[in-house]
């Protein structure tokens, strides 16, 4: 599959075009969700480890810190990567699996397309090149989030979270989250694009394997997340 | 010319055409017909190469399908207009990206210039003001005339149709066919239409071919048909009430 994928697009002009749909339906179309989803899980991710620093001895700048490190390492590349699987993974494997279904891959085949290279390229440079961005915007909105719980719960004030947020800062841990990232944007393209690419039945079919993209999907970002993390942070 | 020698296909060990052999001429509207699960659409889809089939050859004008690279044979499909059963309009484009795919893909035309030879196509075959459309906003016949008009866009040699009728009321289909009819002469091209339908084999079916059990069972023009004494094409025919009462009146007359 992925060997008729990576071959040279047919027609480069069309090609290009087909890639900033890619990103509007795939990319742009997530950011309200991510956005939404990381301001929350950044306030939550202060407000829970506020409460379990019951230690009064215990600096308070270590509630911006640890809520950075989580944000940074985990919550925006991996549980977002496992949002965006249910999202952008069912959309991929269902709208592959209709096209697959009604012969609109046939009639692509028939013409002379690849079509493997024709509908899913585009996926995978959409989805590698334009999430870590998305996750660059859910990490701050996540910090962001963070500091308007802290503040409205008055568990934590500016000064000492913004000192956290700001103490000990690793840059690799920035590109380590973006290696991750852009190693799952591959995954959630192409696993769901396998699944619905070779579905066959109709409807019900077409349903199931949108389920099963997305499990899958899932399970290959948590096993893959296990083996980054060992190779890139590991000593 | 289209020429297919000894064609051979298996699903899980349930032989579906058993050695098949027909030629199928320039010009000409050549119908497949049979019953259905007579292995007609696997004919088709192994004449296209979406099915690859265990034995046989499949030559178009010279050039055998089955010893070509995968790059020629995707250059071979761009000679080929398909018209699906279900049409296989691209349904999240409209009217006009539909047709006019296979020129952006294969062509280097100026838009405009791809646009006047959508308009051109789309009015070959009686569609006007339907550019903007989706395909799930027209109607079944309408769909099909859309179908025809981006497999014809880019004036192909070859043109196939999986059973161009199918629900379509009897005057809807006469125009599909004789709309197929026209084309197939003003192009010059050859046509292979699969169908069940006989109006479509008295309306445009210049040469028969009889499939049954996936053998090729007879062959003919459509005046043959209504003529020949073999069994199984004379039961195909004159399975249904009206044909049975013409049969009939046929004998009837030879009788007298």
């Amino acid at each position: 599959m992925l060997q008729q994928v990576f071959k040279r697009p047919q027609k480069p002009a069309v090609f290009k075009d087909f890639i900033f749909k890619e990103i509007e339906d795939l990319g742009i179309s997530s950011i309200g969700i991510v956005a939404f989803i990381s301001f929350f899980v950044g306030g939550v991710v202060v407000i829970q480890t506020a409460l379990n620093l019951e230690n009064p001895l215990t600096p308070k700048y270590l509630i911006g810190f640890a809520s950075r490190e989580s944000l940074i390492l985990e919550f925006s590349p991996t549980l977002i990567s496992i949002i965006l699987a249910g999202k952008v993974g069912s959309y991929i494997a269902s709208s592959i699996g209709t096209m697959r279904v009604t012969e609109q891959i046939d009639a692509l085949e028939v013409m002379g397309i690849n079509s493997l290279n024709h509908l899913v390229l585009p996926k995978i440079i959409a989805n590698v090149f334009f999430y870590p961005f998305v996750i660059i915007i859910s990490i701050t909105l996540g910090i962001i989030g963070g500091w308007v719980a802290g503040n409205l719960t008055g568990l934590v004030s500016s000064t000492d979270y913004l000192n956290g947020i700001r103490s000990e800062f690793v840059p690799f841990h920035i590109t380590y989250s973006l290696i991750k990232t852009s190693i799952f944007a591959f995954v959630i393209a192409t696993v769901p694009a396998y699944h619905g690419f070779y579905v066959k039945g109709g409807a019900i079919e077409v349903g199931k394997a949108s389920t099963r993209a997305v499990v899958w999907t899932s399970i290959v970002i948590i096993v893959l997340n296990y083996f980054l993390t060992q190779m890139l942070l590991g000593k | 010319m289209i020429e297919i020698t000894d064609l051979y296909k298996e699903f899980d060990g349930t032989p579906v055409l058993k050695g098949v052999n027909a030629t199928f001429e320039k010009g000409k509207t050549s119908l497949v017909i049979g019953q259905s699960g007579s292995g007609k659409t696997v004919l088709l889809k192994c004449m296209l190469g979406l099915i690859t089939p265990e034995k046989g050859d499949i030559c178009y004008d010279g050039r055998h399908y089955h010893s070509m690279t995968i790059d020629e044979k995707r250059d071979l499909r761009k000679e080929i207009g398909m018209v699906f059963q279900g049409g296989a309009l691209f349904d999240s484009s409209t009217v006009e990206e539909n047709v006019m795919f296979p020129l952006k893909m294969f062509t280097n035309m100026p838009y405009d210039d791809m646009l006047e030879r959508v308009n051109f196509v789309l009015n070959r075959v009686h569609l006007e003001n339907v550019n903007d459309k989706y395909p799930a906003e027209l109607s079944g016949g309408m769909q099909k005339r859309v179908a025809i008009a981006r497999a014809i866009v880019m004036k192909p040699k070859y043109l196939f149709c999986d059973e161009p009728n199918s629900g379509l009321d009897p005057k809807t289909a006469i125009v599909i066919d004789n709309l197929i009819q026209e084309i197939t002469d003003e192009y010059d091209m050859i046509t292979i239409i699969n169908s069940h339908d006989m109006n479509s084999v008295m309306e445009i079916g210049e040469k028969i071919i009889f499939l049954k059990d996936g053998v090729k069972e007879w062959e003919g023009t459509s005046d043959d048909v209504f003529k020949t004494d073999n069994k199984a094409i004379t039961d195909f025919v004159y399975s249904s009430n009206l044909f049975k009462k013409v049969r009939e009146a046929q004998l009837k007359e030879k009788g007298a």
